[in-house]
């Protein structure tokens, strides 16, 4: 990767005194050690042939294009999921090809192209931004299925080998949620919360640290505001953007203004542990404050002050889509469950959390689990005052609402129907009592 | 030691001590660096096995495999290398007059700018070849822009020319961001996306069935033109009196402020077309890592090569090498991408370094006393 090779340029370049300023020291995330380096070994000569079409179990030949590697969190729950799916279904560590700290520039094409040439004939990419370098690939080799994880174009590319899915991830946000909403709920009952933790109306402040405006991030934000207020009504909640999926620096730095701000609860959409490492250094010098993670169980960098992380289970996908490449049958084209498969889930309940919190959760979970809990129920938030009767969400990705489209109305039987229509979240509405800062 | 011995007019030599070198001998530079690269890789060995416990000799094949091993891998490895080559050529005659542009990556930002945004502006209306000129005309006349700005207050109010540069830079990113966000697409995905994927309108046709074989010859053309014009025009003479001392350079008659602002429009000007060759050619889409890092490793590339164009070639080419390979280090060993850049940092520390040996000789103490 050419960045890669610039750092360590650009570091030569001031050793040897060419000139004497700028700035670019090497990332500091270095050096977790290796767990399991041997865990995978790659073959390196393309043995099988393209066939998709009558692949069986031994033809699998697995392609990942990761964003990260395992050092990242949300990359790390990929390849996690990737490698229970293949041990559940009894493939070998040589038939999953690896590319890692694959950017989302042409290079992901490059990838995905390598792998085509290493013999795989299921390929999948990690990040939003993959999405169309795999479409691009699919379109060059119609013999090989493309996966774009957490994309949302392949419903109207028909192309017939590319594929996008995701998880109904906003219904495990809204367990968190819930998480938080009992633990708000213990601290007022103690008398707990200083003036500055409310607003002028008496509402409980909670902070949110957002990656991009984009409906994924405004769908996940609404759901965990919706789920603190099924166990307390009376909170408010504010949403500071990043503008990057992974910034350490920023995502702390948002925490810390949004707990100067009062507020009690930090939630989070973004992949780093930059928030919970701030609220867990605030919480040391006295500030009252709790962290909600993303992806990954954030107690070891925050053990006094995360609650749990909403995370997906991508291997229950993963197991999906290798089964059915085994079988010769088609993968869905736009794929997405939730907690009725186990394809999300929240992370080990933190020390901090309140009394009662189990009890809470697993009422909320049994709730969606059987259909009389609906996230985005309508009777349960306001836009602009006035409740939401229909919403035709965008389906054809112009990111505008598909208003002229019958198909596209989301709204039925009293609550917004996130992730059925299509598999990415579509939920964009900006609620009451929900505040974007920037 | 003996104090009784010491006698005061004789000063202790040091066991070693250091001597700038007249001149050195080709094959003995070659030598010295060859001697280098071996000991690089045996140093890079000895950690492989205490790191990672991997037999070195597969971790080298591996390397050569990532840059080398199919068809595909060679093209994108003399890609890269052409657009890393067409930067560091474009510096060559900025840095031979000691004008430290490090705004690189700026100009080629700004040449990859226009390029991309004629071919969304015009993609549908203009044939491709039509295209590819204005997109080369356009990036060559920002770049050239781009490089004469920060060369008019060098020559005219002499000021730092590396902070000017450097800052031009942040300029030219925000100019990309800033464009992004405009043509993003699918909008709200904050990336521009494949720009004309359906009909690759714009982009570098594929000669003889080769999509990047286009990018060598434009590449082939300026490095050879910039070999001829540094060592036998009387503009490349110039660059190098002002270079080496602009006091002599006026005395011979130069007029100095006008080889300035020149030879950073050249510059420039390259750098935008580098712009032009990495969105038209290669990546068909802008965003603030088009340029990649690549604008400063150039600058290692001219260095290293002293502005010699076809050492340059040689540099970019194993730069390109050592990075695919790493790549391929972290995909076949599952390390992570650190463990294979360690590799990769022995092996220039020990090229960089070999430089001092040949500028340099140590001479030994004499045991004669």
């Amino acid at each position: 990767m050419r960045k890669r090779i610039s750092k360590l340029l650009v570091g030569a370049l001031l050793a040897t005194s060419l000139m004497g300023f700028a700035g670019c020291g090497n990332s500091d995330n270095a050096g977790k050690s290796e767990e399991d380096a041997n865990a995978v070994a790659t073959e390196e000569t393309a043995t099988s042939d393209d066939g998709a079409d009558n692949a069986d179990k031994k033809d699998l030949k697995v392609g990942a294009v990761m964003l990260g590697d395992e050092n990242e969190g949300y990359t790390f729950a990929h390849i996690d999921g990737i490698k229970k799916a293949a041990e559940s279904l009894g493939m070998s560590d040589d038939q999953i090809v690896w590319k890692y700290s694959v950017p989302e520039t042409a290079a992901a094409y490059d990838a995905a192209a390598d792998l085509v040439d290493a013999g795989c004939n299921l390929i999948v990419s990690n990040s939003y931004g993959h999405q169309s370098y795999m479409k691009q690939a699919a379109e060059e080799f119609p013999d090989v299925t493309f996966v774009a994880m957490t994309g949302d174009t392949a419903n109207q590319d028909n192309l017939p080998n590319f594929k996008n899915a995701f998880t109904n991830i906003y219904e495990s946000r809204y367990v968190s949620g819930v998480v938080a909403g009992v633990k708000i709920k213990e601290l007022m009952d103690g008398g707990k919360l200083a003036d500055n933790n409310k607003d002028a109306d008496g509402k409980v402040k909670v902070g949110y640290v957002g990656a991009y405006p984009y409906a994924e991030v405004v769908s996940g934000y609404t759901a965990f505001f919706l789920g603190i207020q099924s166990i307390v009504p009376d909170v408010t909640m504010e949403v500071q953007y990043t503008n990057s999926w992974f910034d350490i620096n920023a995502e702390g730095e948002a925490a810390k203004a949004l707990m100067a701000d009062g507020c009690v609860i930090i939630g989070q959409h973004a992949d780093s542990t930059g928030a919970p490492s701030a609220v867990e250094e605030a919480s040391k010098t006295g500030t009252l404050a709790f962290s909600v993670g993303y992806n990954v169980d954030m107690l070891s960098v925050a053990p006094d002050v995360a609650l749990t992380s909403a995370t997906n289970n991508w291997s229950v996908y993963y197991a999906y889509a290798f089964k059915c490449m085994m079988d010769g049958e088609d993968i869905a084209t736009d794929w997405a469950k939730g907690y009725a498969d186990d394809a999300v889930a929240i992370t080990e309940l933190g020390s901090a959390c309140a009394e009662g919190t189990q009890e809470a959760v697993d009422s909320a979970v049994a709730g969606i689990k059987d259909g009389s809990v609906h996230v985005f129920d309508t009777s349960k938030f306001t836009v602009e005052g006035k409740k939401i009767d229909s919403y035709h969400i965008d389906l054809n990705g112009d990111f505008k609402c598909d208003d002229d489209n019958p198909d596209a109305e989301a709204v039925k039987d009293g609550y917004f129907h996130e992730s059925e229509l299509r598999a990415a979240p579509s939920f964009d509405l900006r609620i009451d009592g929900i505040k974007e800062l920037n | 030691m003996d104090k009784n011995n010491v006698s005061i007019n004789h000063v202790r030599e040091p066991l070693f001590h250091i001597a700038k070198r007249d001149r050195i001998a080709k094959p003995k530079a070659y030598a010295i660096r060859t001697v280098a690269i071996l000991l690089s890789l045996i140093v890079s060995a000895i950690v492989i096995v205490c790191i990672t416990g991997l037999n070195p000799l597969d971790v080298y094949v591996s390397m050569f495999k990532g840059a080398f091993g199919s068809n595909r891998r060679i093209w994108i490895t003399i890609r890269d290398t052409m657009v890393l080559l067409c930067i560091s050529v474009a510096l060559a005659p900025a840095f031979k007059m000691k004008f430290w542009n490090i705004g690189a990556e700026g100009q080629v930002l700004v040449g990859g700018i226009v390029t991309a945004g004629i071919m969304i502006y015009f993609g549908e209306a203009l044939p491709t070849p039509l295209l590819l000129v204005i997109m080369l005309g356009s990036s060559i006349v920002v770049g050239a822009i781009w490089g004469l700005i920060p060369a008019v207050f060098k020559a005219y109010f002499n000021t730092n020319e590396t902070l000017f540069t450097l800052m031009m830079n942040y300029v030219a990113i925000q100019f990309t961001s800033f464009f992004v966000a405009k043509w993003e697409n699918p909008f709200g995905s904050n990336s521009v996306g494949i720009i004309n994927s359906r009909t690759k309108s714009g982009w570098f046709p594929a000669i003889a069935g080769q999509q990047y074989l286009l990018n060598v010859i434009v590449v082939a053309i300026i490095t050879i033109g910039i070999y001829f014009y540094m060592r036998k025009s009387k503009q490349g003479y110039e660059i190098s009196v002002v270079g080496e001392s602009e006091n002599t350079a006026k005395y011979a008659g130069i007029n100095v402020k006008w080889v300035i602002i020149r030879t950073m429009v050249i510059s420039g000007a390259l750098c935008g077309l580098a712009g032009f060759i990495a969105v038209s050619g290669v990546d068909h889409t802008i965003s603030t890592g088009t340029a990649g890092g690549r604008g400063f490793t150039a600058i290692i590339v001219a260095w290293m090569s002293k502005f010699n164009a076809f050492v340059m070639l040689a540099v970019s080419f194993f730069l390109v090498f050592l990075d695919q390979g790493a790549k391929e280090i972290a995909s076949n060993f599952n390390l992570n991408e650190y463990a294979s850049e360690m590799v990769t940092g022995i092996i220039l520390f020990f090229i960089l370094g070999c430089e001092f040996f040949i500028n340099y000789k140590i001479i030994k103490r004499r045991e004669d006393k």
